[in-house]
């Protein structure tokens, strides 16, 4: 693992949890229910809390001044590395608490190993916070995919269109380059195998409580971790970065 | 009225003038009960309209820092809404039915929040007026006659202090910034200003509840009284910034020991109520469209509910 590799698996980290943080921001004020409002924007509340200190410790790790806002507001989409799950647009709720219950498996399981890993402290302090914040972000998206599964009629057709509709988004996390794998092999990240057994686990016990059925794997879409990303992610970048881009100077 | 009903009526208004709390369960007049059941939900859907301004600028917060505290306020915003809308709630109404008379148009909200937030500026702007007008209008019901609606009040109070300061802060950083980022704070105060002095209602000679309002300690003090007091704390306030209060007639009374300030546009503040102001069609519009397009998820979450319930009460029959 060089020093490059190692700051890529930071930043990564950093733009799955802006990205999707930044998604779900966009739901307050409009969720189903005001108790919506308040959860969805807890969990956009922290994974924005866990994206500002991963960017603070790869821009102290990377040594030329950039802070976190530096990294967020100053990058283009072909810097970005965050999966292409996460830059799915909301759609509707069950579509946000689809996406939202994917990528919470997934993160579970990644940010407990990063917990628990001896390579980087700076980096495991972090993500022991960030394990128990997933913990509830994970009961909260997958109680909302089983009362959605096993509501009505309509909420189970619609939920059901949700799943398959992302799943073609989840194998683009299981999919380890150079990066994944040097990593791995210095016990920096987790072997990624063991994440999507651990991940498939979770996903099926959930969907199943939700009597929705698991689509077959196909073909999977990839390209965030390159930088290739969806249409989507250019607009929201524009969106998020308008003011520092149009006030370089300016402090906020 | 009858013997029974007068002397209920002379009970609680002598409990009231001592000053206690009246509980939802103790006897109360039925214009008290409607007056509170209006005043509650209505301030509970501005807590809730008023999140859409401020949410305007969410996803645009010029740094990660102030996108977290914005969306930490405008979360507050929604849970002042359930604490208002469960005060509401004992008084016998519903919160379905107080959505619903948001949403035909038969409830009113705070008029503030049809105006636009055009600039970053403007949070800047709203958190520094326009909370701190809510708090002038806030504080004295913490003391009101209505129980649950006293302690509602002193959690949302609580929270509103945070609001103010984060909104002067941005202000201040702006104002302190860039000229460009100076003139967006001087143009948001130019904007925000007069809007945030029609907060407070009309004039004492043209407020039609007041009188009765006070007598039952729902209200302590006039608008006018509460306007002026805002006016002798924001003055000071702006001169901090370097901004100037847009109005040619306001200077410092030595004699009354407040600022005279110029007069208020009645005619602007009596069109937004009737629907004119510059955004109250996508409010309310933006209201109804998140509150039908989540029909369905609410309706799951109740089928879920009785699903469950129904598995459970099948398990322990088995059992027994
Ligand atoms: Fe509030
Ligand atoms: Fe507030």
């Amino acid at each position: 693992m060089t020093e490059a590799q190692h700051l890529q698996a930071i930043l990564r980290l950093g733009d799955d949890a802006l990205v999707l943080g930044q998604r779900l921001s966009e739901w307050c004020g409009h969720g189903p229910i005001l108790e919506e409002d308040i959860a969805l924007t807890n969990v956009a509340l922290d994974l924005i809390g866990q994206a500002r200190n991963l960017y603070t410790l790869a821009g102290s790790r990377e040594g030329q001044g950039r802070d976190e806002d530096a990294l967020a507001y100053f990058r283009t989409d072909r810097e970005f590395q965050n999966h292409l799950l996460v830059e799915q647009p909301n759609g509707h709720f069950g579509d946000t608490v689809v996406r939202q219950m994917f990528y919470d498996a997934f993160a579970l399981e990644r940010y407990a190993f990063l917990a628990r890993q001896t390579v980087d402290p700076d980096l495991a302090g972090i993500a022991a916070k960030a394990v128990k914040e997933l913990q509830y972000h994970w009961g909260h998206s997958s109680q909302w995919v089983i009362r959605l599964g096993d509501g009505t009629e309509e909420s189970h057709a619609k939920v059901q269109e949700s799943v398959i509709a992302l799943w073609g988004y989840t194998g683009e996390m299981f999919m380890a380059d150079d990066v994944d794998v040097a990593c791995a092999e210095a016990g920096l990240l987790p072997d990624l195998e063991g994440v999507q057994r651990a991940w498939s686990v979770r996903v099926a016990d959930g969907l199943s409580q939700a009597t929705l059925s698991q689509p077959e794997d196909g073909w999977m879409q990839r390209g965030g971790k390159q930088g290739i990303h969806s249409e989507h992610l250019s607009y929201m970048l524009a969106e998020m970065q308008v003011l520092p881009r149009t006030y370089p100077n300016a402090t906020w | 009225m009858s013997p029974v009903e007068m002397n209920l009526e002379a009970r609680f208004e002598a409990y009231v003038a001592e000053d206690k709390k009246i509980e939802p369960k103790d006897w109360m007049p039925d214009a008290y009960r409607k007056t509170l059941i209006r005043q509650i939900s209505q301030h509970a859907h501005s807590e809730i309209v008023g999140m859409l301004p401020e949410g305007n600028w969410i996803t645009r917060a010029p740094s990660l820092k102030r996108k977290a505290i914005l969306l930490a306020k405008v979360q507050d915003e929604a849970g002042h809404g359930l604490y208002l809308y469960s005060a509401a709630e004992t008084l016998g109404v519903t919160r379905d039915q107080m959505l619903d008379d948001l949403h035909t148009g038969k409830a009113k909200y705070s008029s503030i929040f049809n105006y636009p937030t055009i600039s970053w500026a403007d949070i800047g702007a709203v958190g520094w007026l326009v909370d701190g007008a809510a708090i002038m209008n806030q504080v004295p019901l913490c003391k009101c006659s209505y129980g649950p609606y006293a302690r509602a009040m002193v959690r949302v109070c609580k929270e509103e202090s945070f609001h103010q300061r984060q909104g002067f802060q941005i202000m201040l950083t702006m104002a302190q910034g860039t000229p460009e980022q100076k003139a967006l704070a001087q143009d948001a105060f130019n904007r925000w200003w007069w809007p945030s002095l029609m907060m407070f209602g009309p004039s004492d000679a043209d407020s039609p509840h007041s009188g009765q309002s006070m007598k039952w300690n729902i209200k302590r003090f006039s608008n006018d009284e509460l306007r002026q007091r805002f006016v002798d704390m924001t003055v000071p306030q702006a001169e901090l910034l370097g901004l100037t209060v847009p109005d040619p007639d306001l200077k410092w009374n030595e004699d009354r020991g407040h600022y005279d300030f110029g007069a208020i546009d009645w005619d602007e503040f009596f069109n937004v109520i009737k629907g004119n102001g510059p955004c109250n069609k996508e409010r309310l519009a933006a209201r109804v469209s998140a509150h039908e397009r989540g029909a369905w998820v609410r309706e799951a979450a109740k089928a879920h509910a009785a699903k469950q319930a129904e598995r459970r009460a099948k398990s322990s029959t088995h059992a027994a």
